[in-house]
């Protein structure tokens, strides 16, 4: 029971820090505080977030529709998490509202590495709203302090961005079919930026993915892994 | 589309992915073929986002700073640093080089 609400909290903290860089880039790329903070609360789960201000960063007003598609495709593994914690939650609507909001990377890893359903649950709603919490509160601290900063780029923040991005996708790297998409994705991407509007490289990309997962070139049979808890 | 209007779709969009998985029977977790795209899609768009990121200008490609940060920020991830040092230090190095003027 301890070790579940270390390690919960452990999680939160470590993930709330990061929110700090999340509202500093969301200003940087051209939002206002209030839709950083709309971000946070409403959307709240941060490889979406990041896509959203990094492809509105990139291409600007005529990027929103692909910076909304980006955000919705890195969404959709939540919608794996909620049916793997959804048995583990229980009944009653608003518990079951409250925990699709708070269901995430960290609020999944940390409830199924745990032994028992109890433990699970705990893990869960601890992970979950710690993070909730801290992350919309540094989110805020992070967009003032962005706001007070001027030009971006003299302090980093466009690199900042990309590094980001890097550490999101960094633990996903553990199998080979994951580098090589990894790798492929990268490279078109590139590639298309001089070709296409900005935006739009990022969701052709997004292709490569959908063919090796369909015909599951490279792949093992074997059940996908949620992300390790930061 | 306005800001305002591409922030709370978005923000909808992502919410009601989180609720459907609430939704839907559970057996479906059982086919494979869905989660394996589901998880190489997350991979997918994440490497995209940081090629984008480190090299892309508009729509150019441009060789600045941020590609000596991002390499730093790569070889701390390999040292298994946290996410803030990795995201810290990439800002720290493209800061220092511009500041110095080795890159733009």
């Amino acid at each position: 029971m301890r070790e579940v609400w270390r390690e919960g909290l452990g999680v939160a903290i470590a993930t709330s820090a990061y929110g700090i860089s999340f509202g500093a880039l969301a200003v940087a790329s051209g939002l206002d505080v209030w839709q950083t903070c709309v971000l946070s609360l409403l959307m709240f789960t941060g490889g979406s977030q990041f896509a959203f201000i990094g492809v509105l960063g990139a291409g600007g007003i005529a990027a929103l529709p692909s910076a909304v598609a980006s955000a919705a495709l890195l969404g959709v593994r939540n919608l794996a998490y909620g049916m793997r914690m959804s048995p583990i939650i229980g009944t009653g609507f608003w518990r079951r509202t409250a925990a699709a909001q708070v269901t995430i990377d960290e609020s999944t890893a940390v409830a199924i590495s745990q032994p028992s359903p109890q433990l699970s649950r705990l893990g869960f709603w601890i992970t979950g709203l710690g993070v909730f919490v801290g992350w919309n509160l540094t989110t805020l601290a992070g967009a003032l302090l962005g706001d007070v900063l001027g030009d971006p780029k003299a302090w980093g923040l466009d690199a900042a961005a990309a590094a980001a991005f890097l550490a999101l996708l960094w633990p996903r790297l553990k199998q080979r079919q994951a580098v090589v998409v990894g790798v492929a994705a990268a490279v078109v991407a590139a590639a298309l930026t001089p070709m296409l509007m900005p935006g739009l490289p990022v969701l052709v990309a997004a292709v490569v993915a959908i063919v090796v997962g369909w015909f599951n070139w490279l792949g093992r049979n074997e059940a996908p892994a949620v992300e390790e808890a930061k | 589309m306005s800001v305002w209007s591409a922030v709370l779709l978005a923000a909808c969009i992502c919410a009601a992915l989180k609720a459907f998985g609430y939704l839907i029977p559970a057996h479906l977790l059982e086919a494979e073929r869905p989660a394996r795209i589901s998880d190489l899609l997350t991979v997918a768009l994440l490497a995209a986002l940081v090629a984008v990121q480190s090299l892309g200008a508009g729509q150019a490609i441009l060789v600045d700073a941020r590609v000596p940060a991002v390499l730093v920020a790569a070889g701390l991830l390999w040292m298994r640093q946290s996410f803030l040092v990795v995201v810290v230090a990439a800002a720290a190095v493209a800061a220092l080089l511009r500041l110095v003027g080795w890159a733009a």
